[in-house]
């Protein structure tokens, strides 16, 4: 018994040395090679970080492209989901009224426009996409609230739509954030 | 068929393409045969050096067995005084607190059992130093025990008679650097170059484009959740685990994650049979254990992708599925497909939250736990398997009218005896923890403790006691995932699932490696006409069917209150 406590310590230690310091440190390093240096890519506008590339952040005001409803308020110090089931009478409620919010700023849509990920929240709560067809039907709000066309923004929303990986896997989506800063840079 | 379909049927095919390769390799590596990785001894001998072990001294399964449980309760000791003096000790960027003793016995016990079920939470919960030094530690070393020990069961039957299972140090430590950290190097470097933070700076700040400030958490992630997956751990670096934009950034990093935490289970199946040189009776434990995974997989993503009934009555499109919990880049064909094979082989790593997906998803989730033996975790699915296999052994042997073999060994009254312990074990924890946990719930609501029992549940009715029935499961299954909704984090939760973690962990590592060791001791018994086959494709329909009657008795009547009555309340 004694021995094995005494193996036990020493390959502990030594194993901690292992696969505490020298392999996290060496991902590290070759991480400093990667888009964001390993601390999380940024998006940079004028010299100013506004925001992670991968990171959702709130939008409400209605000349932007908005995203998810979020659990968390897109507070990025942490994450979390709603975690409501699917039968929860209050949640139904929570999503009734986000598809009346949404019928409200969108009056020319129908409710079998609406895709689903705009009424739910994310299991993140930092959820960075939507689906095209949630930036589609945003396009007439947008366009009526910065003097754009509709041919305009909806180029834009083109170009900012990612296929799914290869083409074929997975499905395609549109970040809203990139998306937004783009709007912006095109009101120049 | 739709590009989300297709991405699984990749994520399916990269997973075969790797796992069955896999298996050949460890099977070889283990019996210290020819191996390309050789070039790594010198590092294993540097270590069994400096910690004083002789990889060549045999072990017979008692020694063997108490190796294993002496170094396992040193990391429980060691690791329930760090994590409460976190707040004392350096890498603690973000200034988070030192942990209650009872989340801190909770902690230690999830992380040392490969169960991982985060009572914290990664952002405010967890140091750098704690998140590394003893998570992502533990990470490693719990899936290198399980492996070691089923590979130590593995020799028992390699050769006729033996008390000699081979030493635990030696499988420990080559399932580390022959296995789990090379592939870890590879994973996480695939995550950081697709913008998974791996650097060791703390919170961010910035302005957003509507002008709020933002705190963003980051931190050394990529190297733990690459061993988060391989080691099928599941406890991530942020709260929202893998559905965390930062833990998985996009389809690729989905896919990897996704088929790193099923290699090992897989590979380890079809090792069992090129280790003892009967590579049938892998591929028939693969095919039965294959089938229960589709089954329940289909399933899953049949009612994922139907999508929320109570929401498409308020006349809401929902072309790809429920998105409640689910992330846009992953999609709910993808997150189906993932709670199917995170809840088999116990990782507990969730891209999606799982209290929010559909009644049947649920059941089925439920249902992978229970099983917990098709694939299962690293080494212990193969653990929990075998008991299968003696009780079907056994029951086979009474249809026929003869003693039980098993591979030219008598199972015998004492193997019986400790294979039908084992299995009420689970139906045992499971139920009676959930019945402690309703009964305080309905009849001490208002206890005084960190959450109030009246506040445990996120969800009422059906859903709410499904919440508590989960959280028991994942607990005695090590699995670690969660229905999330669940106020877990007081007294009660961290000390009842903390006892059943540890008994869902050690008594089925025992049992098993117990009835190998005396089996492997009995005089062999060369194969007649007489014998029983069990690397026949009939024995493997009866093994599925005694999986299918055992867990069906014990967990139905459960089942029937939570999930499968909150099914029947939808509106169809």
């Amino acid at each position: 018994m004694k021995s094995n406590i005494i193996k036990s310590i020493r390959i502990t230690l030594v194993l901690t040395v292992i696969l505490c310091v020298i392999y996290p440190v060496a991902i590290s390093l070759a991480g400093k090679l990667s888009k964001g240096r390993g601390d999380g890519e940024t998006i940079v506008v004028n010299g100013k970080v506004v925001g992670y590339a991968n990171i959702g952040q709130s939008f409400t005001q209605p000349k932007y492209f908005w995203g998810r409803p979020s659990a968390v308020a897109y507070n990025a110090a942490g994450s979390a989901g709603s975690n409501k089931g699917p039968s929860n009478p209050d949640y139904l409620k929570d999503v009734a009224s986000r598809i009346d919010t949404l019928l409200k700023y969108h009056q020319y849509l129908k409710r079998s426009d609406i895709p689903a990920e705009m009424v739910t929240a994310s299991g993140s709560g930092l959820d960075p996409d939507i689906s095209p067809a949630a930036a589609q039907i945003q396009i007439k709000r947008i366009a009526d609230n910065r003097g754009l066309t509709v041919a305009q923004v909806t180029d834009l929303v083109a170009k900012h739509t990612e296929a799914p990986l290869l083409g074929l896997l997975g499905p395609a989506k549109v970040n809203v954030l990139k998306l937004n800063v783009a709007l912006d840079e095109l009101k120049k | 068929m739709n590009t989300e379909l297709f991405g699984i049927i990749a994520s399916f095919v990269l997973m075969l393409v790797i796992g069955i390769p896999l298996g050949k390799y460890l099977a070889k590596m283990f019996a210290g045969e020819k191996v390309w990785t050789d070039f790594l001894k010198p590092l294993e001998n540097g270590i069994y050096k400096l910690s004083g072990i002789n990889p060549n001294e045999p072990m017979n399964w008692k020694q063997f067995l108490k190796a294993m449980m002496c170094i396992n309760l040193l990391w429980l000791v060691y690791g329930f005084f760090v994590l409460m003096q976190q707040d004392k000790l350096p890498l603690n960027p973000d200034g988070n607190p030192g942990m209650t003793a009872d989340l801190a016995f909770n902690t230690i016990i999830s992380f040392v059992v490969n169960c991982n079920l985060q009572h914290y939470s990664g952002e405010s919960g967890a140091s750098y130093l704690i998140q590394h030094f003893i998570f992502m530690f533990l990470h490693f070393v719990s899936a290198a025990t399980g492996i070691a020990c089923a590979v130590g069961l593995f020799k028992a039957f390699r050769d006729k008679t033996t008390t000699d299972l081979g030493n635990f140090w030696a499988y420990f430590l080559r399932s580390i650097t022959r296995l789990l950290l090379p592939l870890s190097i590879v994973v996480a470097l695939i995550l950081t170059f697709n913008g998974t933070p791996s650097s060791y700076a703390g919170k961010d700040q910035f302005i957003s484009l509507q002008g709020d400030t933002v705190h963003v958490s980051r931190g050394p992630a990529a190297q733990m959740i690459a061993i988060k997956h391989l080691g099928t751990n599941g406890g991530g670096w942020f709260g929202a685990n893998s559905a965390h934009p930062l833990e998985n950034p996009n389809y690729l990093t989905n896919i990897t994650e996704i088929v790193s935490q099923m290699i090992i289970p897989i590979a380890m199946v079809l090792c069992f049979g090129y280790f003892i040189r009967r590579k049938k009776l892998g591929w028939v434990i693969f095919g039965v254990m294959m089938i229960g995974a589709l089954l329940l997989l289909i399933p899953s993503i049949s009612s994922e992708t139907g999508g929320n009934t109570a929401i498409a009555k308020m006349g809401i499109a929902q072309p790809t599925g429920a998105m409640e919990g689910k992330e846009v880049r992953f999609g709910p064909t993808a997150t189906a497909y993932w709670s199917t094979f995170t809840t088999i082989v116990s990782t507990g790593s969730v891209n999606g939250m799982h209290d929010s997906t559909m009644p049947l998803t649920g059941l089925w989730q439920l249902l992978g736990m229970m099983i917990n033996g098709f694939f299962g975790g690293c080494g212990v699915g193969v653990l929990n398997y075998f008991i299968y296999l003696i009780i079907a052994v056994f029951i086979s042997g009474l249809m026929v009218g003869r003693t039980p073999e098993f591979l030219g060994h008598k199972v015998e009254a004492r193997e019986v005896k400790i294979a039908a312990l084992i299995t009420l074990l689970s139906p045992f924890l499971i139920m009676a923890g959930t019945a402690i946990a309703a009964f305080v719930f309905t009849n001490h609501g208002n206890a005084d403790w960190a959450v109030k029992p009246s506040a445990w549940l996120n969800n009422p009715s059906f859903h709410g006691f499904s919440e508590m029935l989960y959280e028991m499961t994942s607990s005695n299954a090590n699995n670690g995932s969660g229905f999330e909704g669940l106020g877990d984090n007081n007294i009660f939760w961290n000390v009842s699932t903390g006892i059943v973690m540890i008994l869902g962990r050690f008594l089925p590592i025992i049992g098993p490696v117990a009835v190998a060791g005396l089996l492997a001791q009995k005089k062999h018994i060369p194969e007649s006409a007489g014998t029983l086959k069990t690397d026949t494709v009939t024995f493997g329909l009866m093994t599925f069917a005694v999986i299918l009657v055992l867990n069906a008795l014990s967990y139905f009547p459960a089942l029937a209150l939570g999930p499968i009555a909150e099914f029947f309340s939808m509106p169809k």
